[in-house]
């Protein structure tokens, strides 16, 4: 498995660059992962990292993008719980590059 | 003797041949989805209560906690961690696990 | 069959039901069945989920996996909502034999005497057991 060096930290990835061990996730570590992302992280960006991070903490999954949409709509409006909004934030699927960003594993019923 | 079952006794009889074949005096720990057998208005309860008489019951606490039944254990049934478990296996001069 | 060709356009609309029979934690039938559930939602088909047996300790409230370092994945079953997947059966016979009732259970879910369980499942296009 690849390692990398994040702010000082020996760090675990798996073959398609996820975290292999959720607990190594930090402020760094996003950062890092948007980088390899080339998305430049603004205070949308985090808007949507934050609740993917509380999703996971209250249902243990990561959500389809479906699902991530109509939930983000719920919470945080209907001009956010779009495709066109989150696609423009995460262009190569928000729900997986999200989730990496996140620190979270790949989505489930993502396919 | 220590017997450790691991199996629900309603997947499997090995909760009720455990007890069938268990000697008086004899030791049964119950672990993973054998700990269901030790619960309140489980169909195996009857079973254990009966036991109890020649043999003592421990179930291993962590397990009933991870199913959701800390607080739904059969009076008679001891809660032991992994470090009781470790010294019910030390105490007892055998043990047989039934699969 | 002419139906099987209709799902194709995404015309035809099937009943599947998906059977738990197994205690969570011990295997791992319950959450290979909830990953197959979930993953199932983005067919958009109607799909239900029976609890029967042990099935039903699936659901149970007050999960507390640290002493076993285990993943609660009991919490992803209220997630299923979100997945539009809101047909969640329970067999009262097995509730009975476990001694529990509904409100043991952490989400809401439909109680079916076995008798109406079997009839719903006899209607289903397509039943998938774990």
């Amino acid at each position: 498995m690849p390692m990398v060096t994040i702010a000082g930290k020996e760090i675990e990835l798996d073959e398609e660059g996820f975290l292999t061990n959720l607990a190594d996730w930090s402020r760094d570590v996003a950062d890092y992962m948007a980088a390899e992302e080339k998305v430049e992280m603004t205070d949308a960006h985090w808007e949507v990292i934050d609740f993917l991070r509380e999703y996971y903490d209250e249902y243990q999954i990561a959500p389809a993008v479906r699902v991530l949409t109509k939930a983000i709509g719920k919470k945080l409006g209907p001009d956010k719980g779009n495709n066109k909004y989150l696609y423009e934030l995460f262009p190569y699927g928000p729900a997986k590059q999200a989730c990496k960003i996140g620190g979270l594993p790949k989505p489930t019923g993502c396919i | 003797m220590l017997h450790i079952i691991n199996k629900s006794p309603s997947d499997r009889n090995s909760v009720e041949a455990a007890l069938r074949l268990a000697t008086k005096g004899s030791v049964v720990l119950l672990i993973e989805d054998a700990v269901y057998a030790a619960t309140r208005g489980n169909t195996a309860a009857a079973k254990i209560q009966a036991a109890m008489a020649d043999l003592k019951i421990y179930a291993l606490k962590p397990d009933l906690e991870t199913r959701g039944l800390a607080d739904r254990v059969m009076d008679g049934v001891s809660l032991v961690d992994y470090a009781g478990f470790v010294d019910l296996v030390a105490e007892q001069p055998n043990c047989q696990s039934w699969l | 069959m002419s139906d099987d060709m209709d799902m194709e356009d995404g015309g035809t609309i099937k009943k599947f039901m998906f059977v738990n029979r197994k205690a969570p934690y011990g295997t791992i039938y319950a959450l290979e069945a909830l990953e197959v559930v979930l993953i199932s939602a983005a067919f958009e088909q109607d799909v239900s989920m029976a609890f029967v047996d042990d099935g039903v300790y699936q659901l149970m409230k007050g999960i507390n996996s640290e002493g076993t370092e285990l993943k609660n994945f009991s919490k992803t079953y209220r997630a299923l909502d979100g997945y539009d997947i809101e047909k969640l059966y329970v067999e009262q016979e097995s509730l009975e034999a476990r001694g529990l009732t509904e409100d043991d259970l952490l989400v809401d879910v439909t109680v079916m005497s076995a008798a109406e369980l079997a009839a719903t499942m006899a209607e289903q296009d397509v039943v998938i057991s774990h």
